[in-house]
């Protein structure tokens, strides 16, 4: 591989690098943080206070922040990937022992006035470490065994640590992340019937624990569960969530309320409204028409994240575009699929339209990373 | 130019199958999610939408101000007190066990008081108001206004509460309210959101209760729009409450207050009507009862000690104490005869003190007989044996016709819950109930109010109002509605001559005016209002051959269930009735000498608007009606006469 070290990659001159950004990417990015502003400023009553301002504020950095990490060449962010990787866990751990709890869940550092959410950098830095780690990777060595544990350690050690605050949802969607990545990567698939196997005797031990002594979900989980089962078992309690929601997005209809129109964001009958379940204001107020167009801005995302992937000339970088649109794949999917009563309920924000700082400023990162995939690509 | 990256070209192939593997998951299950959306906004969007509207619009019940009562005089009977309480409001409070602990170390509340209100608010849901306190005073008002920072969602508010003033004088006429009943909820027809409301009250019994639908008015709602917290965002239209309709009795609480007294410790009931209207101006029945805890809610010990009370204080015999009219059915019985003309009223009988019929001997209340007796002399000395004679003459088919148009048997109509209309006995029944048939010792029972004839004071009362007059009187309790006079039809001629009407009249009026007559004590000295009744004892207990023989039991001797009943009804005054009245004293003994006095009285302070003046009395009377009056704290007030308070009387209707 010596030899092949020094080859067409490029670092091409700033005009040349501003050239070679994928455009439509950044248009669709731009259309879709502008709805988010949209919506925050609908569930606040029709006000810019108190979310609506301060999402664009950070948009207004989060597209600066693209903007920089594209223009810094791939090989830069090839080389920061271990300390990235190492200070996102780092943070996680913190988050274990000093974080907040938000709804028995331990999720946030406070840093003074700065809150983050350590689990949303793993979800990127693990896409990062998994595309570093299979461009180094002689292509003989990817199935086998030693060489498909290490990467399964890299997944583990974040989702476990996850799994710990509890929030099972993100953890599993750590785990989808980092084993999407190394499907990419070409390991044999019998690895993923064995994970498959894993899967489906750990979910019944998890089952079988309940009620036990050595019961290995919190009771809130098993709730969540049951409710997601039967949402009419509380509908004032756990199920509430689910079945607001499905009522704000059932009332949406084919074409909406309007704008401002919905009763069941104004009246403030939705939880987290401005939050995690920010789609179902737009489902209400928008109607199935728009649910299905935003979907699709999602979808047009993720097919020129994959085409900046096949741009590319290096593994790194194919990877690296690959799981950031993975990335955000399954934080709409597990998103929209929650709220509309799909799968139960799981603590995971709608990219790029949700409030919160550390989700946005990470998918931003991710999108900068997909540019400078673009940028540094020799086909360019 | 130089490269980091080393070109990947080995895997490429792989990897784009495999991306392509991704996208086409990844494509289906953004096409499962759509699938799902347009299930939801499309299949099930109608019914979520209804969903969304339930959640949103409140119909809040605005609860109508219940109707007040009053006497004919304008007196407060049934008022509602306006209360203050002390609620939470739970949306308003954080933490609700926080806030009571708070609260009650400031009201202070009771371990027992926090407990309650705790589960009330654990049971509630978080948009009703939790009732702390049901009546708060001015100082807990005043602290939890001084501590309001203190106790986020507390609040005072205005309840109302109903209140009698009259207390246990008038329970028997107003009744009470009471809490719903999951009876109320079944019955009506139509389904009243009142009744849906916590702490709300409807009568119970009494007027409270007949006339409930009038009183408690109809509720208006408000619809409102609500957000998630119950918290009212904008109202989206309303129905003002209809308030209940003010009732004016034709009850003088007065003379309410003076007969109930006057009963004293009895269980005896008594009615005072006006002839001229059926205004019903007095209906007492001792013992009685205070409604003012049942409103709030009675204790459970109260309860049983009211309701196991020997003298059954909520059974009101005024109109559900039947009894046997004795020798007041009388009149009847004569009229009958009259009526069918089979005795001329000079006609004499003899009376030994006992007629043999078929075989059975018939007993006169008068032991040794009272000889040659005529109708005037028979009501007035009230001859058992010359209504027996009459007894053999009338069949009982033209009795009970005549007893019916006095009201006998026939319910009276008043609008009281649990009106009995007593009990005429006819051939029928007589095989029904006892299995035989019809004797002619029931005729003769029946001829003097005995055997299975049944009455109470108040039918007794109509009665002697329609043979006072000769008008076929109807008993009125409603004088007028919301200030709207009620309608009055002038009664109707009984159908009975005048001028059998007029001998038995005057043979009531020899019962009580002439040296002979059975209430020649209860008399009158005002020559302007002079009372003409009818005594009447009638027989608990059979009385045996032997005990005859051997000498009758005295009253005071029995125990006091086998005791007679004392009855009298009366009218007066003389020559144009304007009051009638009959009292009875369960087990009371002989009816002149304790209903009788009662039933003058009651006239009496009907007739002068204020308790009698000594003076009215015959001299021989006044130092026992002096002691009556001292012993029933009843002032004694020797200024009134009759030329001052007539005008007071005079009827308003």
């Amino acid at each position: 591989m010596n030899t092949s070290l020094i080859s067409d990659s490029v670092n091409p001159r700033l005009a040349q690098k501003i050239s070679n950004f994928s455009w439509p990417l950044l248009a669709l990015v731009a259309i879709l943080s502008g709805i988010g502003v949209l919506a925050l400023y609908s569930v606040a009553g029709g006000a810019m206070e108190p979310w609506a301002l301060t999402q664009f504020y950070r948009l207004c950095a989060g597209f600066s922040l693209m903007l920089v990490v594209a223009l810094i060449p791939l090989r830069f962010w090839y080389f920061c990937v271990v300390p990235i990787f190492f200070f996102a866990i780092i943070l996680l751990a913190l988050s274990l022992i000093y974080g907040v709890s938000v709804k028995g869940a331990q999720r946030w550092l406070e840093f003074g006035p700065l809150r983050i959410q350590p689990s949303e950098m793993v979800k990127l830095a693990l896409v990062m470490a998994l595309a570093a780690y299979y461009q180094n990777l002689d292509n003989k060595n990817i199935s086998r065994l030693l060489y498909v544990m290490i990467p399964a350690l890299i997944v583990a050690v974040p989702s476990l640590l996850v799994a710990m605050q509890p929030d099972l949802g993100t953890a599993i969607l750590i785990v989808t992340g980092g084993s999407i990545m190394m499907f990419l990567s070409g390991i044999h698939l019998a690895y993923f019937g064995a994970l498959l196997v894993i899967l489906v005797i750990s979910l019944a031990l998890i089952f079988i624990s309940r009620g036990t002594s050595w019961q290995m979900l919190s009771d809130y989980q098993f709730n969540r569960v049951d409710t997601f089962l039967n949402p009419s078992i509380d509908p004032f309690g756990t199920g509430y969530h689910i079945t607001q929601s499905k009522i704000a997005i059932g009332s949406g209809g084919l074409e909406g309320r309007g704008f401002l129109q919905g009763t069941q964001s104004q009246l403030n009958f939705l939880p987290e409204k401005h939050t995690d379940f920010v789609f179902t204001t737009l489902a209400e107020e928008f109607g199935l028409i728009w649910c299905v167009i935003l979907l699709g801005f999602y979808a047009a995302i993720i097919f020129y994240c994959t085409m900046s992937a096949l741009r590319s000339n290096n593994r790194f970088g194919s990877l690296l575009a690959l799981g950031v649109g993975s990335t955000l794949f399954l934080n709409v999917a597990a998103n929209v699929a929650m709220i509309s009563g799909l799968i139960p309920v799981v603590g995971v924000p709608l990219p790029l339209i949700s409030y919160g700082g550390s989700s946005l400023m990470v998918i931003m990162f991710g999108f900068g990373l997909v540019q400078c995939v673009n940028v540094h690509s020799r086909k360019g | 130019m130089y490269t980091w990256l080393p070109e990947d070209k080995f895997g490429r192939h792989q990897l784009n199958r495999r991306a392509l593997v991704l996208g086409i998951a990844q494509g289906t299950i953004f096409s499962v999610i759509i699938g799902r959306l347009r299930y939801l906004q499309v299949t099930e969007s109608e019914k979520l939408a209804g969903l969304a509207d339930l959640n949103r619009i409140n119909l809040r019940v605005i609860i109508p101000e219940r109707g007040l009562i009053y006497d004919r005089n304008g007196t407060l009977l049934a008022e509602n007190q306006k209360l203050f309480r002390i609620i939470l409001v739970q949306e308003e409070t954080n933490d609700p066990n926080l806030t009571i602990d708070q609260l009650g170390q400031i009201l202070p509340l009771t371990p027992k008081q926090k407990l309650a209100a705790l589960e009330k608010i654990h049971d509630s849901r978080q948009d009703v108001p939790v009732v702390i306190v049901e009546e708060a005073s001015w100082e807990q008002i005043a602290r939890v206004s001084a501590n309001a920072p203190a106790l986020p969602g507390v609040r005072a508010e205005v309840g109302e509460r109903r209140h009698y003033p009259m207390g246990s004088n008038a329970v028997h006429v107003i009744g009470y309210v009471g809490k719903v009943s999951s009876e109320d909820l079944v019955t009506p027809k139509v389904r009243d959101p009142l009744l849906q409301v916590p702490d709300f009250r409807v009568g119970r019994s009494g007027i409270e209760k007949s006339l409930d639908h009038a009183l408690r008015g109809r509720a208006g709602n408000q619809r409102i729009e609500v957000n998630a917290y119950g918290r009212v965002m904008r109202e989206l239209g309303s129905i003002g409450a209809q308030h209940g309709t003010n009732q004016q009795l034709t009850i003088d609480s007065s003379q309410q207050q003076f007969a109930m007294a006057r009963l004293g410790d009895h269980r005896a009931s008594a009615v005072v009507m006006n002839i001229k209207t059926g205004d019903v101006i007095s209906l007492a029945s001792t013992p009685a009862f205070d409604p003012n805890p049942f409103v709030s809610g009675i204790t459970q010990v109260e309860f049983d000690q009211i309701r196991n009370d020997q003298g059954k204080p909520m059974f009101n015999r005024s109109i559900q104490g039947t009894y046997p009219p004795g020798s007041t059915f009388k009149m009847i019985t004569a009229l009958a005869a009259l009526e069918e003309g089979l005795i001329a009223p000079d006609e004499e009988v003899n009376c030994q003190g006992s007629i043999d019929i078929s075989g059975r001997n018939f007993h006169c209340w008068k032991f040794g007989g009272h000889g040659n007796i005529d109708l005037h002399s028979s009501l007035r000395e009230s001859c058992d044996v010359y209504y027996y004679n009459l007894a053999e003459r009338v069949p009982l088919e033209k009795l009970a016709a005549v007893a019916r148009r006095f009201g006998l048997g026939v319910r009276p109509e008043l609008p009281m819950a649990g009106i009995e209309k007593g009990y005429f006995p006819t051939r029928e029944s007589k095989l029904e109930i006892h299995n035989r048939p019809w004797s002619i010792g029931d005729m003769l029972n029946t001829s003097i109010g005995q055997g299975d004839v049944l009455a109470t004071a108040l039918q007794l009362t109509i009665m002697t109002a329609r043979l006072a007059s000769g008008l076929n009187v109807q008993p009125r309790l409603v004088l007028s509605e919301n200030g709207k006079q009620a309608s009055f039809r002038p009664f109707s001629s009984i159908g009975i001559s005048e001028s059998s009407l007029e001998l038995v009249r005057n043979g009531m009026n020899a019962a009580v005016n002439h040296v002979t007559g059975t209430a020649f004590r209860s008399r009158t000295a005002d020559e302007s209002f002079l009372i003409a009744g009818k005594t009447g004892t009638s027989q608990v207990r059979t009385i045996s051959q032997r005990e005859r023989e051997t000498g009758l039991i005295s009253n005071e001797d029995l125990p006091l269930n086998q005791r007679d009943h004392a009855l009298f009804c009366c009218y007066a005054p003389i020559g144009d009735p304007v009051f009638a009245t009959a009292v009875i004293v369960e087990n009371g003994g002989t009816g002149s000498i304790v209903a009788a006095p009662i039933a003058r009285d009651l006239l009496m302070r009907a007739h002068y608007g204020g308790v009698p003046s000594l003076r009215m009395y015959p001299p021989e009377e006044r130092d026992e009606v002096k002691r009556i009056f001292l012993n029933l704290n009843l002032p004694l007030s020797p200024k009134i006469t009759p030329q001052e308070n007539r005008p007071t009387v005079s009827l308003k209707a």
